[in-house]
């Protein structure tokens, strides 16, 4: 008998806190947007009406005098919504696209496309200003 | 009882890919499926090919497709399937011939969580005392028998073979968890690794699949919150 050589093939990556962490942001993240999503879906469409959002439904909402509730409101939703769909991703992508190569280029792709979403999004609630103020 | 039995085989000599063979069989509503199926092999068909040993659910040779759920042969009766039975080789693993699979990356992931008592302490000319509240906390995880029908009915291990899987955990838990044991934060830093327990879904098929009745991803569950927490 010669000594055990494990056959496993373990991707060797830090592993750190990371995992962890993000599948303690995915529990939490849910929770929030459960409240914070369900919250948004039912204030624009029965509070305010399918038919009436419109651009200024929005800049009304964000320059009125709950401006900044709503701002910090879309501010949570667009960070936890973007980052529990992009961890999402990741593991459907660790799933399903199991050869490295594809692997790192559809992550990339993912990643970038949602990070400059992220920065739009945030960059937009902290410095709108309605055209004439 | 008549039955009709469907076999999914396939014979990597002759083979490409496998296919279904139907088998008529005479038998009674008490008979075990691995009965019914050794009456194939000695009587109808020679070449048929499958794992079995203690026949009495204990030794965990037997796990197969049947019905489309996971099951051992010898701890199912033919009354509980019907008049037609469907048998596959359980899934994610290579199939060798018929319902015998390649169990090496299966046991290379039960290797991996080093499943041995881990305790350098010298205990004296004495036993390592547990009491029953101590030995209660791993319980449920240590009536595994390791036949892999967890692990294989598990959409997270067949989307991604490198997933240690749910058996693993369940090994891991029950040295994790055991007072005597002092292996915990090795098996911790595996179970945390990017194929540990993370790649858990919470799909809950390794709970209906498992014959010996273990709560899997309850055990997978204290796995994960030993991991967040920091502690046993
Ligand atoms: S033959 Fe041993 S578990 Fe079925």
């Amino acid at each position: 008998m010669g000594v055990y050589t494990p056959t496993l093939r373990r991707r060797a990556r830090p592993n750190g806190r990371f995992e962890v962490m993000t599948w303690y942001l995915m529990r939490v993240s849910g929770v929030v947007l459960l409240f914070v999503a369900v919250g948004h879906l039912l204030w624009l469409h029965l509070v305010v009406g399918l038919e009436n959002i419109d651009f200024n439904t929005i800049v009304g909402r964000w320059t009125g005098p709950l401006g900044a509730f709503w701002r910090v409101y879309d501010l949570v939703l667009l960070m936890f919504a973007m980052t529990h769909g992009l961890n999402g991703a990741r593991w459907v992508i660790d799933d399903y696209v199991p050869r490295r190569g594809p692997n790192w280029a559809m992550k990339s792709v993912v990643f970038t496309l949602g990070f400059i979403l992220i920065l739009m999004g945030a960059f937009i609630i902290f410095t709108f200003r309605p055209a004439g103020t | 009882m008549r039955a009709t039995i469907k076999i999914l085989r396939f014979n990597p000599e002759v083979d490409k890919t496998s296919h279904w063979a139907e088998y008529q069989v005479d038998t009674e509503p008490n008979e075990q499926l691995l009965n019914v199926l050794h009456y194939i092999k000695w009587n109808l068909d020679g070449t048929l090919t499958l794992r079995r040993s203690c026949a009495h659910g204990i030794c965990g040779s037997d796990a197969m497709v049947v019905n489309g759920r996971n099951r051992l042969a010898c701890k199912v009766l033919m009354k509980y399937l019907g008049s037609s039975v469907t048998v596959e080789p359980i899934r994610g693993l290579r199939v060798i011939k018929d319902l015998v699979v390649d169990m090496e990356p299966f046991m290379a992931k039960y290797k991996s969580i080093m499943p041995y008592l881990i305790n350098d302490e010298d205990p004296g000319s004495r036993e390592r005392p547990q009491s029953p509240e101590e030995r209660e906390r791993f319980d449920d995880t240590t009536k595994c028998i390791l036949c892999a029908a967890c692990t294989t009915a598990c959409p997270s291990f067949w989307a991604n073979g490198e997933y240690v899987g749910p058996a693993a955990i369940v090994q891991a838990h029950r040295f994790i968890f055991d007072s005597r044991d002092r292996g915990a934060a090795e098996r911790l830093a595996v179970m945390n690794e990017w194929s540990g327990v993370w790649r858990c879904r919470t799909i809950f098929n390794c709970v209906e699949a498992c014959p010996r009745d273990i709560n899997v991803t309850k055990a997978i569950g204290e796995v994960k919150k030993a991991i967040l927490f920091d502690e046993v």
